[in-house]
């Protein structure tokens, strides 16, 4: 029993119509209510539910502040690699981008770490995309073992991997694993991921599954924003963080919100989703979940990042890179999408305290990671 | 004056030290609300900061540190957490949390009572976060706790004593303090706790998550100094309604 025997029991068009027939009546229970259902999620995803997106808001504050405080966490992605055998018509990494790749050596990794510790940061996290003959378990560990010390709390966002190599990182000291579905409609996926092992739908919807297994202290999921509806994404997503919670119930989960940003060779995206509705989505998130992190990157504008702090986020990265090496070692290396807000750590600091928030840059100890 | 180990403390509220906006901010309602004991999740101390915000503003308000092992998933988890905390803050006072479920942070029963036997043996003062068990409670004092702190209900709920009849028997039953912890959410919460024989209660979230958390605090340090007069006072009887004489022994006054 795992994700995708539930997820085989729904159909795509079903929800979509589901989703879209919600009226403010839902919208108005579901605001009302005390445990949020899924369908009370469907009602406040859907367009019933933009004219009453301030009280979602409202609603979305008060139950972050209860829950985790007047905090938002900092950390640092730090990009390993840039190699990738996947074709995925979205991603600068993708392997038909003929632009020459780059795989972080130990010094590298270092020179790297020691301009991202300058910035204050605690919290890492490291990413790559899928070249598995290079970038594998043995990188990964060799990786970890480089920066352990020099971290409180290390992250992945890598290809996806077998419950044991899990194992063998959470002990090495990985506290959480990213991984995206990218988009829950299975026909879609096929088109947007059409070579590599990525390719593999199911693989990919039953890594969190073998994640949770592996007894990792945190997963994160989300879906790319822009490649399909994103209401009925965002609900499959809901429906996947809802079974894990349940199943593996000693593991936090955090959502992130990945828009799709320019990058070299991409294509256009399918949908925009507009500031509004991102908004929209994440007040549904929190008003479903009050636990939940809820996470907003550097693809985000200043505008909204400016903002969007007293709505329900609960962790930020800041003055990010999205190519390996690019804080200090080959800053002209290829990216993976262009960034959107490039202030300072220090100004992001500066702009969470101005919200009457507190940057927290620890919130954990490595040590304590796998033991 | 309540003794919890070999030390005293004339006040009986202690606090949290998360979900403050600020340093600055966690400062200022401490003092207000005359706590003489603070706890810190050693999570969140920079042990290698030349200069830690949180614990220079705990050191500045003057009270005693009080580690807590909040984040760990189980006994080996929260003895390896205790002894870091021992390391980096020099204190051998340690609040056990013990709570597997991220989302409720419920006590984990069977982890905290192992917990609590191996980190007594290694000569901890040991105030474990637990659900209102009165059974666990006396466990645990038979393995050497210095204190209980059963839950109010669901920590940060707010929602106040939902455990009441569950924490009278423990009152009743303890030989060791009983300290009130979560769920806190009003200071009519907090002098109940007291009225009903608490020894402290401990809030975090009603103060650090108020509009006006510097002036919640003083209304919580109110509260706890009059529920526990109250206590002293010896409440008077609820009677559903007035009795005028006594209509079954009367007959032996004449």
């Amino acid at each position: 029993m795992n994700f995708k025997n539930i997820f085989d029991t729904y159909k795509w068009d079903e929800q979509k119509v589901s989703i879209y027939s919600k009226t403010s009546k839902d919208v108005e229970l579901a605001l009302s209510s005390k445990k949020r259902s899924m369908e009370d999620f469907k009602a406040l995803i859907s367009p019933a539910a933009v004219p009453y997106l301030e009280q979602m808001a409202k609603l979305s504050h008060e139950l972050t502040i209860k829950r985790f405080g007047k905090t938002i966490q900092l950390y640092a992605p730090m990009y390993l690699s840039n190699e990738c055998n996947n074709i995925c018509t979205y991603c600068g990494f993708s392997l038909d981008n003929k632009v020459k790749r780059k795989t972080l050596t130990d010094a590298e990794i270092l020179k790297e770490v020691e301009f991202i510790k300058a910035q204050g940061f605690n919290h890492i996290l490291l990413v790559t995309g899928e070249a598995n003959h290079t970038v594998h378990v043995d990188y990964f560990k060799n990786a970890i073992a480089l920066i352990k010390s020099q971290f409180a709390n290390i992250s992945i966002e890598v290809q996806p991997l077998e419950t044991d190599e899990y194992k063998t990182l959470h002990e090495a000291g990985v506290y959480s694993v990213l991984v995206y579905q990218e988009t829950y409609h299975k026909e879609v996926y096929k088109q947007y991921h059409p070579k590599g092992k990525k390719s593999n739908f199911d693989y990919r919807l039953e890594t969190p599954d073998r994640v949770g297994q592996s007894g990792t202290h945190k997963i994160g999921l989300g879906v790319l924003l822009g490649l399909e509806d994103w209401r009925v994404d965002s609900f499959f997503c809901a429906l996947h963080l809802n079974y894990l919670q349940k199943t593996y119930w000693q593991t936090k989960y955090s959502i992130s919100f990945p828009r799709m940003r320019p990058a070299e060779g991409i294509i256009e995206p399918n949908v925009i989703v507009k500031d509004k509705e991102l908004v929209q989505l994440l007040c549904a998130y929190r008003l479903l979940n009050e636990d939940v992190e809820l996470s907003i990157s550097t693809r985000e504008s200043e505008n909204l990042r400016n903002n969007i702090i007293p709505l329900g986020v609960t962790s930020m990265s800041a003055g990010s890179k999205t190519n390996p090496g690019g804080y200090a070692v080959e800053p002209e290396s290829l990216e993976q999408f262009e960034i959107s807000d490039e202030r300072s750590v220090a100004q992001i600091s500066e702009l969470i305290k101005q919200s009457g928030y507190e940057p927290v840059y620890k919130d954990w100890d490595n040590i304590l990671t796998g033991c | 004056m309540l003794k919890i180990a070999d030390q005293q403390f004339s006040s009986r509220l202690f606090l949290g030290s998360g979900k403050y906006g600020s340093s600055k901010e966690m400062y200022e309602s401490i003092l207000a609300s005359g706590s003489e004991m603070v706890t810190v999740a050693l999570k969140r101390i920079d042990t290698d900061a030349p200069a830690d915000d949180l614990l220079e503003a705990l050191k500045k308000a003057n009270v005693k540190l009080w580690p807590n092992t909040s984040g760990v998933r189980n006994a080996k988890e929260a003895v390896f957490a205790a002894q870091l905390a021992r390391e980096a803050l020099e204190t051998n006072w340690i609040k056990l949390e013990i709570h597997p479920d991220p989302r409720y942070l419920m006590p984990d029963p069977i982890e905290t009572l192992k917990a609590t036997e191996e980190l007594a043996k290694l000569g901890f003062i040991v105030l474990p976060y637990i659900h209102a068990d009165p059974v666990l409670c006396k466990r645990l004092e038979d393995a050497g706790t210095a204190a209980v702190m059963p839950l109010g209900s669901p920590i940060g709920s707010n929602k106040g004593l939902k455990t009441e009849d569950f924490l009278e028997i423990i009152i009743e039953q303890s030989k060791v303090p009983v300290i009130v912890d979560a769920g806190i959410g009003a200071p009519s919460h907090a002098a109940r706790a007291m009225e009903m024989g608490a020894d402290a209660v401990l809030v975090n979230t009603a103060i650090a998550s108020s509009n006006d958390s510097i002036q919640m605090a003083v209304a919580f340090k109110n509260a706890v100094i009059a529920g526990r007069m109250a206590y002293e006072a010896g409440l008077s009887k609820i009677n559903s309604r007035a009795s005028a004489t006594s209509p079954l022994t009367s007959f032996l006054n004449g």
